[in-house]
């Protein structure tokens, strides 16, 4: 008797996709065929997909030190809720995750609450400071594969080759919030016809380019994994694209809000829309629409960023920059960006798993593996009206959306079901 | 018309219907007793989170010659300074029973935000770089009365266009009205993207002079959000500043404006700003009697009470 089938799916397996049920026990796949015997609960899977449970590279859980915004707990029931097994949790924390102790707590707690496998990220820099390395050996040894300052950009060149180069001999990815800090020191927005309109502060998008194509040399350089977050602009596809191809060890993530909003959002000067990088235009958004497609783009990371209501009610100037993400990822890869199943699980689930090394996430299902799953209805046609976040920043609130997320299953147990 | 927050959607039919309001209460400010009862029992508050002083007493002065009762916030007397948010700052002067709020702050779309939260007329009295609508409508009036008519005139409005409010309104009230605008500044000074605007711009202030029928100044300075905009105040004078010789080069019908407060001897040069064809006071006398316009048309009032 298995515990759970999963019944009559489209199974993402080691050997492509195929029509299928899959069974489960005991946390694991016991059967992946046809006429699986009996089971305790059989969950109808028909016209859904069935593949591994996401993986999300660039998630703010806020804790330690920012609970009000979010915590462990809450970012973990959003991110099972979003059909994730695992999150990189991004290490600009209060205090910032530079040393091997902190980095042990924050997957400690993501155990503890159990619904999602919680890794987190490193600084690249002590404080995130950008003045001299964090405690790189330290982080390695608790477990920490992707090492970062985000929130900001490593400006200092020489301070980034220097941790290029022993982040690349340790085996880990540099992971670059990639926006010049100089060039986007007073902007609020993008630069543009619609920053022109507001008289906003605005941020040309050549400050995320030059800084690409800065590291991209740097990476040539050193040799480095280097991986750069939340792309925004076509020109910058077209770096990492160039990068490729010479082949170079380069990858790229896109938000699932640069793949849906843009800056003509701006114009209502909701903070809701505000972000870092920021909105761009029209063109940009289509640009990382067909870099996801074709591969450039290696993943789309949520750069899931809460903040509380009391901080997003003022004018957009002062509201702090970030959207949540992880519940709607799943629905804007196929309702925005177009993803067959094939490419949705290669990039929300098998590339970033591969990008952050982790094991036991992200691998096609076969019969032994783990019972870390998902189960997606593509064509479910849903309108978001509530998160499980613990902020509400979220312009897909209202919105409807195409794709979405119908169970989760962290190592056989479900940590998620479609309430409706 | 609900709010009073931007000049872009303005019809014509809009504005000259206030600048003809605001003629009727020029004649009122001329009376012995210069007020009238028009919005008597109704309170309005001038919400200044930003320094103000000509605004701030033109609106007042404005309230009050239609009989209204004004309440006045400003930041660095009020619970602002002890950490109230800006939306519970709003809510609380709301529940006093206050029937509409004139508001200035220095973020874009802040009005639109108590539009959002309040139930009643919300004016904006400048938003950060955004909009400044009734200084567009006092300065429309104020060459409305010399020329009789915008339709047709040569309007040039010179310096930092990119950090200013008052341009953004001009721009789409002048050009709604029928004139031709044209920008004039320093590249690092000119937005970008604005193909879309009702203009056309130039670096090249002497080539525009001889043609144009309003020069309209703005207020400079040398830095903007921490970064260097021109090399010095003696270098943007000498390539943009309304000098002597300037002056003397415009039509002989030509005048000038300037929102104020003024750089002498920067943007404008210290005979220039006291000839009788610079309409610096005209532009602020105006200001009340087209704040009064808006006042009366939000809350309610028939235009010939």
């Amino acid at each position: 008797m298995h515990d759970i089938v999963l019944a009559n799916g489209s199974v993402l397996t080691s050997a492509g996709v195929r029509k299928a049920s899959v069974a489960v026990q005991g946390g694991s796949i016991v059967a992946i065929g046809d006429d699986l015997g009996d089971s305790t609960r059989t969950v109808d899977c028909a016209a859904k997909w069935i593949g591994p449970a996401l993986v999300d590279l660039h998630a703010h859980l806020r804790e330690p030190g920012q609970e009000w915004k979010e915590d462990i707990a809450s970012g973990s029931r959003a991110a099972a809720a979003g059909g994730y097994g695992a999150v990189i949790a991004m290490p600009n924390t209060d205090p910032p995750i530079d040393a091997g102790h902190l980095a042990r707590f924050v997957r400690d707690r993501g155990d503890d609450v159990g619904l999602v496998d919680v890794f987190s990220a490193g600084c690249i820099s002590l404080g995130r400071r950008g003045e001299t390395m964090s405690h790189l050996d330290d982080l390695w040894n608790a477990g920490v594969r992707v090492f970062t300052d985000d929130g900001d950009s490593v400006k200092n060149a020489a301070l980034l080759r220097a941790a290029m180069e022993y982040i690349a001999a340790l085996g880990g990815v540099v992971s670059q919030h990639a926006v010049d800090p100089d060039l986007s020191a007073a902007g609020f927005m993008h630069e543009g016809a619609v920053s022109s309109r507001l008289g906003m502060y605005a941020i040309p998008s050549q400050a995320d380019d030059i800084t690409i194509a800065r590291d991209i040399t740097l990476a040539e350089m050193t040799g480095a994994h280097y991986h750069v977050q939340h792309l925004s602009t076509a020109s910058g596809v077209k770096l990492i694209r160039s990068a490729k191809e010479r082949g170079l060890r380069v990858t790229s993530e896109v938000s699932p809000h640069h793949l849906t909003f843009d800056h003509t959002d701006v114009a209502t000067t909701h903070s809701d829309f505000k972000v870092m990088p920021p909105l761009r235009e029209p063109h940009d958004r289509a640009a990382l629409v067909e870099g996801l497609l074709d591969g450039t783009i290696d993943a789309i990371a949520t750069d899931h960023a809460p903040h509380a209501a009391l901080e997003k009610e003022v004018p957009f100037e002062h509201a702090p920059n970030g959207i949540l993400g992880l519940e709607w990822a799943a629905s804007v890869a196929i309702g925005v960006a177009g993803l067959d199943q094939e490419r949705f699980f290669d990039r929300m689930s098998i590339r970033p798993a591969a990008i952050a090394q982790l094991e036991h996430h992200g691998t096609p299902l076969e019969v032994g593996g783990d019972a870390t799953m998902v189960v997606i209805d593509p064509s479910d046609v849903w309108v978001p009206v509530s998160t499980e976040s613990k902020s509400r920043n979220a312009p897909y609130l209202g919105r409807q959306m195409t794709g979405r997320v119908h169970m989760t299953m962290l190592r056989g147990s479900v940590t998620h079901t479609v309430s409706s | 018309m609900k709010h009073f927050l931007t000049t872009e959607d303005l019809e014509r039919e809009t504005i000259e219907g206030l600048l003809d309001d605001a003629d009727g209460f020029t004649e009122v400010l001329k009376r012995p007793i210069p007020k009238v009862p028009a919005l008597r029992g109704k309170t309005i508050a001038t919400m200044f989170f930003e320094p103000s002083t000509r605004t701030k007493m033109s609106f007042d002065k404005a309230a009050k010659a239609l009989s209204a009762d004004t309440v006045a916030f400003s930041p660095g007397t009020s619970a602002l300074s002890k950490g109230e948010s800006f939306k519970d700052t709003a809510l609380t002067v709301r529940a006093m029973g206050v029937d509409l709020m004139v508001v200035r702050h220095k973020a874009t779309g802040a009005a639109w935000r108590l539009a959002d939260w309040l139930d009643i007329p919300i004016v904006n009295g400048g938003d950060g770089a955004h909009q400044h609508p009734t200084q567009a409508l006092l300065d429309c009036q104020t060459i409305r009365q010399r020329f009789g008519s915008l339709d047709g005139l040569q309007i040039a409005i010179v310096g930092d266009i990119k950090h200013s409010r008052v341009a953004r309104s001009n721009v789409f009230a002048m050009s709604t009205l029928g004139a031709e605008v044209t920008l004039v500044g320093p590249p690092t000074l000119l937005p970008v993207d604005i193909a879309s605007w009702p203009v056309s711009t130039t670096s090249d202030l002497d080539a525009v002079i001889p043609n144009v029928d309003v020069v309209y100044l703005l207020r400079v300075q040398t830095e903007r959000g921490g970064a260097s905009v021109f090399p010095s105040f003696a270098e943007y004078a000498e390539r943009f500043g309304m000098s002597n010789r300037r002056f003397a080069a415009l039509k002989s019908d030509a005048v000038v404006l300037h929102p104020g407060p003024m750089n002498r001897g920067v943007e404008i040069s210290h005979d220039v700003a006291d000839d009788k064809r610079a309409l610096i006071l005209e532009q602020v006398s105006n200001g009340v009697a087209t704040r009064m316009a808006v006042l009366f048309r939000l809350l309610g009032g028939e235009r010939d009470a």
